[in-house]
């Protein structure tokens, strides 16, 4: 079959591509998409290693990788429900979604 | 209901309370207290059955009541939270429990619930009285009600769930949590008030202070898991084959063995929270909260809090030492701190005049009683004093709140201009509040040991004849002349409170406290006495045997390897309490008895000597010059200064001035005479480039998130090549 | 190569192309059906390493909300979207330089793990034990804690979510 590697290495360029996403998008729903995707990475390994550890140790049955990647699916639904509500909100306040253009903060 | 799920209820209704104040009852001042003194209440309830069940129980050391869940997933094991009562969390659990309740029913009345909201109170500024006319058309001024009432309460609730956690939980990670809830609670409870700026000082030396010790405990914590692999306290301090390989084996610092290193550790995280020497310093100024929450805090639970840690983990401390042997490094440690501790507040706790500051530093004082016990091996006699100490402290902090709350009506009736804390400007109060004068006097006496009625006697009876029959001369001396100094000033609290003449008018008005706040004095009050009864030695002389002496068996059973056969009682360290106890009592109202004027006899005689103590040895000032003012000096001029105003600004106004300074060249030079406005432009255009770079330094959240990424995967890099290299 | 690993590679490629697109691509709404794409290719991941339960789910939760979320609130703040002209910040190139940095010790830190040149074997049926998972969650001495933990996370998100973006103008007229 296919090599465990190539899954990882998969997983971290996806991984990469999305902090890239994140840093470089000037619109926030494209920053959350970015942080989708690496959110996408760890489940890949995290599935990928379930496989090889269910293949090392045969018994008993590997449970806490699909916990585990369950768990991130739950936060991403979390994150995703509240980032885009933020977004939402942001846009009614200041009629925009660019982020540059979101200074309250700014000295 | 069986124990276990009892146990598991005792923290519950006060955390819920907590919230539900915070969330709603905010606004509704009589809700929020019927909330929390009813959570508190049931928790008192749940703890007593507790108790009784713990006290019914034959081997209760051997087989505690534990019930744990799995929590964590570490690797291939669970972490499991749980709770434990043995007979030490069973002991402790009476006392946190009673003074909890008590202090929650006195909070009632020491916020003067059911007054008029006064005119100029705003929240985080003590009330400072309302004006109400009666039918007559007089005006009074009268005590007004807090303002922040309900956000007290909720503190407070807060702070009961977490001394419960602290008490009942079976490991030491959730014992830090319940540690580091109190640290806040109590951070934010000495800024009660947060409007004042000696409040807000004493909040963060407090927080800062206690941060000290709790960094050096989460070393011990992180040190005894790597190399056990579980904090809970059955595998570790049950189990003699850990305690061995601790003891036997060597850490890495200083040639102690880890089971030293590690005692050492978390012992400093004592001195923070104990409010031991050095860190002592907090405890006297966290005076500025409400004086509930100084009985509460920072004489009955929090600070007790850390002597039971060190109770807890006394086997782990004297692992390798057996009664009558070499002490172990931890325990000497100990020994000299409490000791010294012991002797070095006692002295401070003379001079002072205000009320509250004398009972601070003797909290300090009694502290390092039980720790010097401690550190001499006399592991019941430590448990036996933390339990009367809380009680008679507690009391004796009522008390001087109820003593300011009477002097504060004085005031607010006269409208002199007096500190309602200072003992100097009281004087006769016995008479205008009775039962706060008698309740205030066995508290005193308590705490200075008066023989045979007290509870104090009995506990710092058992610590100077462990001390003695130990061996520890030393620390023997040292207790006996902080326990002379102990009796002479709580004497001189007493006779200048409440004998004599008033020495103010606003003290010739004061007035007995109302009695939600007296109420609970009485039952402290009769606790002071009697707590003392259930360690009566069997050795002692006349009244041994009579009551059997519960307390060692109980507690004692905690130690079943080590208990050894208690050395031949002695008669010296029995007479060497009576008397110190009785001398310094009666020295104390010997030199106060006659005091008239608002001045304290002792400074003439004293001199310069009484000017150090006043000052409390200058510890204060002397932190201020090594700790505080290089790091403000680092804050404000070194980096606010010279780095950001000189270096980074300095950067940028002159690439500012530089385009100003090139756009006047250009201006003046070429474009004036040529073309005057686009001069003009370009030197404006520069000077706005200038001003937007300078501005342009803050707010773009994902450069910052670049640079930062960006430095941990060179980090990663550096590492990787290193590792590489290796 | 066994047919297989052509399949993977195909996936694998789309799946990172339509990743890049993602991140570059300058109109919202299209990288937002770029990255449905991307999804799926990691769906069909899941399927390659015989996690087919979690395939599933992937298509269903983020295939079919997620994705569908994020399609929707960039319709709701489309005004500014299309107008607005570049989508990514003038020097995109040091971030790069950081992300490929990243990769490297990535994939060389991986390369170090022993287990790195390993293949995967077909595991026998069955081995993705659902049940199996299903108590595993609602058991005390499972992950009943932490999956409790995580749907109370979600239901205050959601909340939170309701609050954040209600919009109060509308009470207020």
């Amino acid at each position: 079959m296919i090599p465990i590697s190539w899954y990882l290495i998969v997983a971290a360029a996806l991984f990469c591509i999305g902090l890239f996403g994140v840093f470089v998008r000037k619109n926030a729903v494209g920053i959350l998409m970015g942080v989708e995707l690496m959110l996408n990475a760890v489940n890949i390994n995290l599935i990928a290693f379930w496989h090889y550890h269910t293949q090392v140790m045969a018994n008993p049955p590997q449970i806490s990788a699909l916990v585990y990647v369950a768990i991130v699916f739950i936060v991403a639904a979390a994150e995703v429900a509240v980032g885009l509500a933020l977004v939402i909100s942001a846009y009614r306040r200041r009629q925009t979604v660019v982020v540059d253009d979101m200074n309250l903060l700014k000295g | 209901m069986t124990t276990e799920t009892l146990i598991w209820l005792i923290p519950l209704p006060p955390v819920l309370a907590f919230f539900v104040i915070m969330l709603f009852t905010n606004r509704r001042k009589g809700l929020s207290h019927w909330l929390g003194v009813g959570a508190v209440g049931i928790a008192w309830l749940a703890a007593m059955l507790v108790f009784f069940r713990a006290i019914g129980t034959e081997g209760l050391a051997e087989h505690p009541f534990v019930s744990a869940i799995p929590w964590l997933p570490t690797g291939d094991t669970f972490f499991r939270i749980g709770v434990q009562v043995d007979p030490l969390s069973a002991v402790t659990l009476f006392f946190v429990a009673w003074t909890i309740l008590m202090i929650f029913i006195y909070s009632i009345g020491y916020h003067n619930y059911g007054q008029p909201a006064g005119e100029h109170d705003r929240p985080g500024f003590p009330p400072e009285g309302a004006t109400i006319k009666d039918e007559k058309g007089h005006t009074h001024k009268v005590p007004s009600v807090e303002p922040m009432y309900s956000r007290f309460f909720a503190l407070i609730s807060l702070f009961a769930f977490a001394m419960f956690l602290l008490v009942l939980t079976d490991n030491l990670l959730i014992l830090y949590v319940g540690w580091e809830i109190m640290g806040l609670c109590s951070y934010l409870l000495i800024g009660f008030w947060y409007g004042k700026e000696s409040a807000r000082a004493a909040m963060i030396k407090a927080f800062l202070t206690t941060r000290v010790g709790d960094v050096f405990m989460l070393l011990g914590l992180a040190a005894l898991y790597s190399i056990t692999g579980t904090l809970n306290y059955q595998q570790i301090l049950g189990n003699p084959q850990v305690l061995e390989q601790l003891a036997g084996s060597l850490s890495p610092v200083l040639g102690l063995s880890w089971a030293g290193l590690i005692g050492i550790l978390i012992f400093i995280g004592t001195v923070g929270k104990s409010a031991q020497f050095p860190l002592h310093v907090w405890l006297p100024d966290a005076m500025e909260g409400p004086t509930p929450v100084s009985a509460m805090i920072h004489a009955a639970t929090m600070v007790s809090a850390g002597v039971y840690l060190v109770i807890r983990f006394f086997p782990l401390i004297s692992a390798g030492w057996a009664p009558g042997g070499e002490l172990t490094t931890s325990m000497l440690v100990m020994g000299i701190i409490g000791a010294f501790t012991a002797i070095f507040a006692a002295t401070i706790a003379v001079a002072q005049n205000d009320i509250k500051r004398v009972l601070a530093y003797s909290t300090i004082s009694q502290l390092g009683y039980m720790v010097a016990a401690l550190g001499v091996g006399a592991y019941v006699a430590a448990a036996f004093h933390l339990v009367t100490h809380a009680f008679f402290k507690a009391l004796l902090f009522l008390g001087s709140g109820s003593v300011i709350h009477g002097m504060e009506h004085g005031v607010l009736h006269t409208g002199e201009h007096i500190d309602a804390q200072n003992m100097l400007n009281m004087g006769g109060l016995r008479k205008k509040m009775p039962l706060t004068f008698w309740t205030f006097l066995i508290g005193g006496f308590a705490l200075s040991g008066f023989p045979l009625v007290t509870a104090g006697f009995w506990s710092k009876d058992e610590i100077l004849s462990g001390a003695f029959s130990g061996g520890q001369m030393g620390v023997f001396i040292t207790l006996a002349l902080a326990a002379l100094l102990t009796a002479f000033y709580t004497m001189r609290q007493i006779t200048l409170t409440f004998l004599g003449q008033p020495r103010s008018k606003a003290a010739s008005h004061a007035q007995e406290s109302r009695p939600t706040m007296v109420i609970p004095l009485v039952i402290l009050a009769f606790f002071a006495v009697t707590a003392g009864w259930a360690g009566i030695p069997e050795q002692f002389p006349g009244l041994g045997g009579l009551v059997p002496n519960w307390f060692e068996e109980f507690v004692g059973s905690m130690l079943r390897n080590e208990h050894g056969a208690e050395a031949s009682h002695s008669l010296v360290p029995l007479f060497t309490s009576l008397a110190v106890a009785l001398g310094g009592l009666l020295i104390g109202w010997l030199v106060y008895r006659g005091v008239r004027q608002a001045r304290d006899p002792l400074e003439k005689a004293l001199g310069s000597l009484h000017t150090l103590l006043k000052n409390k040895y200058y510890v204060d000032e002397l932190y201020s010059l090594i700790f505080i003012r290089p790091s403000i000096w680092l804050a404000e001029t070194f980096t606010d200064k010279w780095l950001d105003l000189g270096l980074i600004d300095g950067i940028l106004h002159a690439i500012g001035r530089l385009g100003l300074w090139m756009g006047r060249l250009l201006r003046n030079v070429i474009d004036l005479p040529i073309v005057n406005g686009a001069g003009d432009a370009a030197a404006n255009g520069t000077r706005g480039l200038g001003a937007y770079l300078r501005t342009r330094q803050a707010g773009r959240v994902q450069l910052y998130m670049v640079i930062a990424v960006g430095l941990l995967v060179a980090a990663g890099l550096l590492f990787y090549l290193l590792a590489g290299t290796i | 190569m066994s047919g297989l690993q052509i399949i993977f590679i195909l996936v694998a490629a789309v799946t990172l192309f339509s990743a890049l697109m993602v991140v570059t691509v300058r109109r919202m709404m299209h990288a937002a059906l770029w990255l449905v794409l991307a999804l799926f290719g990691v769906a069909v991941m899941f399927a390659t390493l015989q996690a087919s339960f979690f395939a599933v789910i992937q298509v269903l939760v983020y295939i079919g909300a997620i994705a569908i979320l994020i399609i929707f609130s960039i319709m709701l703040t489309q005004r500014v979207l299309e107008t607005s002209g570049e989508q990514i910040i003038r020097n995109w190139w040091l971030p790069a330089l950081v992300a490929l940095v990243l990769f490297g010790l990535l994939a060389s830190a991986l390369s170090l793990w022993r287990g790195f040149g390993e293949q995967l074997v077909e595991l026998p049926a069955g081995v993705e034990n659902i049940p199996a998972l299903g108590k595993a969650l609602v058991d005390p001495a499972g992950y009943a804690i932490p999956f409790e933990v995580a749907s109370v996370l979600l239901l205050a998100a959601l909340i939170g979510a309701i609050y954040v973006a209600i919009d109060r103008k509308e009470k207020a007229k």
